[in-house]
């Protein structure tokens, strides 16, 4: 296979998939009733952007930014056969796992504290009741 | 009818959004500051692991206020969830209920070790291998849910994880300090870099990482057990 048509294939792959993501998610946020439903998309729309940085910084047939021994020695030839992979992304999206992850707890615990007041996480009975 | 337009809408969306993607060509090399990274991470710091020099050491004033973002979720989910939690745990029924099969409860004592020795490592080698004190954290707290969801009974001391929360903290705060007093910039390296690939390299990225990992995996292992005994409360007010 030719390395054009290899690149074209992955770059479909990887925006396709980041993008899908992302609308499934908003397609979620949109349309689900329920509040922990909700927070799943949420979710789904955070993997989809984390998958879209990633896959910006690749470089064709690139290895990990990691300087092992055996790279180190001279045994892999980095910068000629592969490249680095750009590893600003890569800490970019490590950062962003974390706050995703304490955004999705707080949402998680307000959906707790709303579930003991109304006995229900569905969104529209939610909004009736009045307190 | 809804479903049709919400559609609509996320087509329109999305054909934009692609129009922009694919404009990005894929797998070029498109470099600008990160030649610098990849070029000072060996030769200058000697870390190994050029995602965590740019984590700990280049960006390492982000990472701090990324500490931060995760301490204020675990304070507000206390504040949050909090409600006369003393009162119940004497009436907790859920202290009652039976504990997991004897397979499950022999078998989390024979992992819990090994899960905590697995996110020491993964956390003290931050700087060599992939991973780090975020990931490392994570995992330690892994192994005390799988302790909370086993024993009933089990539940952790919340004054001695906000200890070595605080602790922690004050350590990575604190060598940003003390490079502004060594007459460094804050959070600059001013230990001995070491030789690369060597456990003692790299500086402060090492200390900051343990310290990292300590914080993270207390605040999670916080976060979920107030999540865990939150159920109880709400039984007892359906009671009441």
């Amino acid at each position: 296979m030719s390395e054009e048509l290899m690149q074209q294939i992955l770059s479909i792959s990887f925006y396709g998939a980041s993008l899908a993501l992302i609308l499934i998610g908003v397609y979620g946020v949109l349309t689900k009733k329920n509040l922990i439903k909700i927070l799943l998309s949420l979710t789904i729309v955070d993997s989809g952007v984390n998958l879209l940085f990633v896959s910006l910084g690749y470089i064709m047939n690139g290895t990990a930014p990691i300087f092992s021994p055996a790279i180190m020695d001279g045994k892999i030839e980095v910068l000629k056969t592969a490249p680095m992979v750009d590893p600003v992304p890569q800490a970019l999206v490590l950062t962003a796992i974390v706050i995703g992850l304490g955004v999705t707890a707080v949402g998680l615990a307000l959906v707790i504290r709303l579930f003991r007041h109304h006995n229900t996480t569905n969104i529209d009975e939610i909004r009736n009741l009045k307190w | 009818m809804k479903k049709i337009i919400i559609i609509l809408l996320l087509a329109v969306i999305g054909y934009f959004l692609a129009d922009i993607f694919f404009e990005i060509p894929f797998g070029e090399d498109s470099m600008v500051v990160s030649k610098e990274y990849l070029d000072k991470s060996p030769n200058d710091l000697h870390v190994a692991n050029t995602v965590t020099s740019i984590v700990v050491n280049f960006r390492g004033f982000d990472t701090l206020g990324e500490v931060t973002v995760l301490f204020l979720a675990s304070t507000a989910i206390g504040s949050i969830l909090f409600r006369r939690r003393k009162v119940h745990t004497k009436l907790n029924p859920q202290r009652n209920a039976p504990h997991a099969s004897r397979i499950v409860q022999i078998s989390a004592k024979i992992l819990f070790p090994l899960i905590v020795l697995l996110g020491a490592y993964v956390f003290i080698h931050g700087h060599l291998t992939p991973g780090g004190g975020f990931q490392g954290g994570v995992i330690i707290a892994t192994g005390y849910l799988l302790l909370l969801v086993t024993y009933r009974k089990f539940s952790v001391s919340h004054s001695s994880l906000t200890w070595i929360e605080a602790i922690a903290g004050v350590t990575f705060a604190g060598i940003g300090v003390l490079g502004l007093i060594l007459g460094k910039d804050f959070l600059e390296n001013f230990l001995p870099v070491g030789t690369i690939n060597n456990l003692f390299s790299g500086g402060i990225i090492g200390i900051i990482y343990v310290a990292v990992g300590f914080k993270v995996a207390s605040e999670l292992t916080g976060i979920l057990d107030t999540m865990l005994s939150i159920k109880v409360d709400s039984e007892e007010n359906e009671q009441n």
